[in-house]
């Protein structure tokens, strides 16, 4: 006997939806604690969302930690290959040759404030050696006037003369003279 | 507490820092340029009355000495005509046929238990001929005996250890005799040895010497540098100033209990340190207020005085031998010059101008000359400038001269210069006459400072 369709889902659903009506239903309780396990199941999926979400954060955040001291060592190592700048006889002006490299250990201890450094200030050996002390605290404080003047903090910097005590190129050539007049940006 | 710990400190440096070894460089000295008028002397091997050899060296000693002093020129044991040991066996005429008008003769006697007797007498041949000529002299018909032909004797007892010591004393007496100037060869220096930085861990050495070289003794060694050692006016200490915490810091060590102070540690520089005439305190360079200028400690108080306050530098004080101004080197005029400064009432005058530039001035000891390093046209010369009338006179031919130190009696300059492109020091008499190198071995000797009389 062929029944048709819907009269097949009415002998179905009649029933059910009269069982529905009619039976008892789940007691007010029950609701509770179905809203109840459902509110949990939302809060505790809302928390690992939470933790995951957090976690995230601080992969990222160390990520960029690292990268950014990778660029920091980077940036050193570079400056490392040019720490020193060179004077005229008796001079302790800044040469225009230098201002770039100047400002790049410049640019770095202002991005770095944590780190330091001590200016080293030297001469060539003409002179007397207590004059030269003195000649070799002026090269290293224009030195650390120009880094002042360009942002970096006071605190960062600290000054020292050795004069003629430690020549970059022992002798008496002009070329001796040259490579031991100077100032060296040493970082700590 | 903090107290307790910075003189632990300071032991622990004490003790790590201050070796005292034989150091080996040895200060030759090689006369460069000898004084014509040298006055003949001849100086006779004493006599040995004892077992074995002499215990250590008196008659070359004195020769050495004397030679040095480019006032005297002791004659060579082969044209001696006679070894007398004292006045008794001299016979005059002999020296005075070789042209010798005064001769040195003595005798050492072994008392046992390493003890010596040494006799010796300085005596005047050209006298002793012409009595002995003459037979006995009559004076206003009176008798004259004596020994006017003796000119100065001693006796004494010393240690085999002495013996160099001693010799160095005979050369003071025989100098002071004959040039009534007191002699200076029981002095010693003081200088900083910087050896070979690649291969010597602690190649800046303190050293101190005989005036002529011998007895050297490294007073410390360090990996960082030392400089302008000065000495007291007892003899007894040394200020210096030392890198080893990586800044300049002023020290005061004991050269006999080797127990050392440190003095100053302000910011910037601690330079030139410089002991008053009478000890109590020492002049120096500090640029804690801006830049380089001259103060005065009071070392039992630390109490400071503050000298110039000049933007320029000023660097280099010296003391005048009445302690109650200094000389120091400025660069308030431009160029640097010496400058000289009433202590009490503060006044500054400008003395150099002479050269390019004028450093490092010392006033000798009798207040009447200043000694500085001069350049002009690029070279540095050591030289001298009468301070009554201004008059400059350059007393060295070498090149790069610096540190010049006088010895106290004035007679001499030591200095430092480059020789062969090594620095050594150097000597020159204060009339620029006579020249003697001494060369180093191993290393560069630098920042020289002659003692006070040590007796």
């Amino acid at each position: 006997m062929k029944t048709s369709t819907s009269l097949r889902s009415l002998l179905i659903a009649v029933p059910v939806m009269t069982l529905m009506a009619c039976s008892s239903g789940p007691s007010e309780a029950e609701l509770a604690a179905e809203r109840n396990r459902v509110a949990a199941e939302q809060a505790a999926a809302q928390q690992a969302a939470e933790q995951a979400n957090q976690e995230q954060v601080r992969l990222e955040a160390a990520q960029r930690l690292q990268q950014a001291q990778e660029i920091a060592e980077q940036e050193r190592d570079e400056l490392m290959s040019m720490q020193t700048v060179y004077f005229d006889f008796d001079r302790a002006t800044i040469k225009a040759d230098f201002y770039n490299v100047l400002d790049k250990h410049a640019a770095f201890l202002v991005k770095n404030m944590d780190q330091t450094i001590v200016i080293e200030g030297h001469t060539d050996s003409r002179g007397t050696p207590e004059y030269n002390i003195a000649l070799g605290e002026r090269r290293a404080q224009a030195v650390e006037t120009y880094f002042l003047n360009a942002g970096v903090s006071a605190s960062q910097v600290s000054v020292v003369s050795f004069g003629e005590e430690k020549p970059a190129v022992t002798g008496t050539s002009e070329y001796a003279f040259a490579q031991s007049r100077r100032a060296v940006v040493v970082y700590k | 507490m903090k107290k307790y710990i910075s003189q632990t400190t300071i032991l622990i440096i004490s003790i790590l820092l201050c070796v005292a070894i034989k150091a080996h460089a040895q200060l030759n000295i090689v006369i460069t340029e000898g004084v014509d008028n040298a006055t003949p002397i001849a100086v006779v091997p004493f006599g040995w009355e004892g077992e074995g050899i002499l215990p250590g060296e008196l008659s070359d000693v004195i020769n050495h000495d004397l030679r040095r002093s480019g006032r005297f020129n002791p004659m060579n044991m082969s044209q001696m005509p006679q070894f007398p040991r004292d006045i008794s066996s001299v016979n005059y005429q002999s020296w005075v046929d070789k042209g010798i008008n005064t001769i040195v003769v003595g005798k050492v006697k072994e008392l046992g238990g390493d003890r010596f007797q040494i006799d010796f007498q300085l005596i005047d041949t050209q006298a002793g001929s012409q009595l002995e000529k003459s037979g006995q002299m009559l004076l206003d018909g009176q008798l004259v005996a004596g020994q006017s032909q003796l000119i100065a004797g001693r006796t004494l007892t010393v240690t085999g250890r002495d013996f160099r010591q001693f010799g160095h004393r005979i050369s003071d007496i025989v100098y002071e005799k004959l040039t009534g100037q007191r002699g200076a060869f029981l002095t010693r220096i003081a200088y900083v040895a910087v050896r070979d930085r690649e291969t010597v861990a602690r190649p800046y050495q303190l050293v101190i010497a005989d005036y002529d070289g011998e007895n050297e003794l490294a007073l410390l060694s360090s990996k960082e540098p030392l400089m302008s050692p000065s000495w007291s006016p007892d003899g007894n200490k040394l200020a210096y100033v030392s890198f080893e915490n990586g800044k300049p810091q002023i020290f005061i060590q004991d050269i006999y209990t080797m127990s050392r102070v440190k003095l100053t540690d302000f910011p910037g520089i601690n330079g030139a340190p410089r002991f008053s005439p009478d000890g109590k305190k020492i002049a120096m360079v500090l640029s804690k207020d801006g830049n380089p200028d001259i103060y005065v400690m009071e070392i039992a108080t630390r109490q400071l005085t503050r000298v110039t306050r000049h933007r320029a530098i000023d660097t280099e004080p010296s003391w005048a031998p009445n302690g109650k101004e200094l000389v120091f080197s400025s660069e308030r005029g431009g160029k640097p010059q010496i400058y000289r400064v009433n202590l009490e009432t503060n006044r500054i005058k400008r003395l150099t101008f002479e050269g390019d530039m004028n450093l490092g001035g010392t006033i000798t000891p009798d207040g009447t000359e200043l000694v500085v390093v001069n350049r002009t046209n690029g070279n540095y010369h050591i030289a001298r400038q009468n301070l009554n009338d201004g008059a400059m006179q350059v007393l060295t031919t070498t090149f790069l001269d610096e540190s010049p130190s006088i010895a106290p009696n004035g007679s001499m300059i030591i200095y430092s210069t480059l020789h062969e492109g090594t620095q050594v020091l150097s000597l020159v008499s204060l009339d620029g006459r006579f020249k003697a190198r001494l060369p180093g071995v191993a290393g560069q000797i630098k920042a020289p400072s002659w003692s006070p009389f040590l007796r």
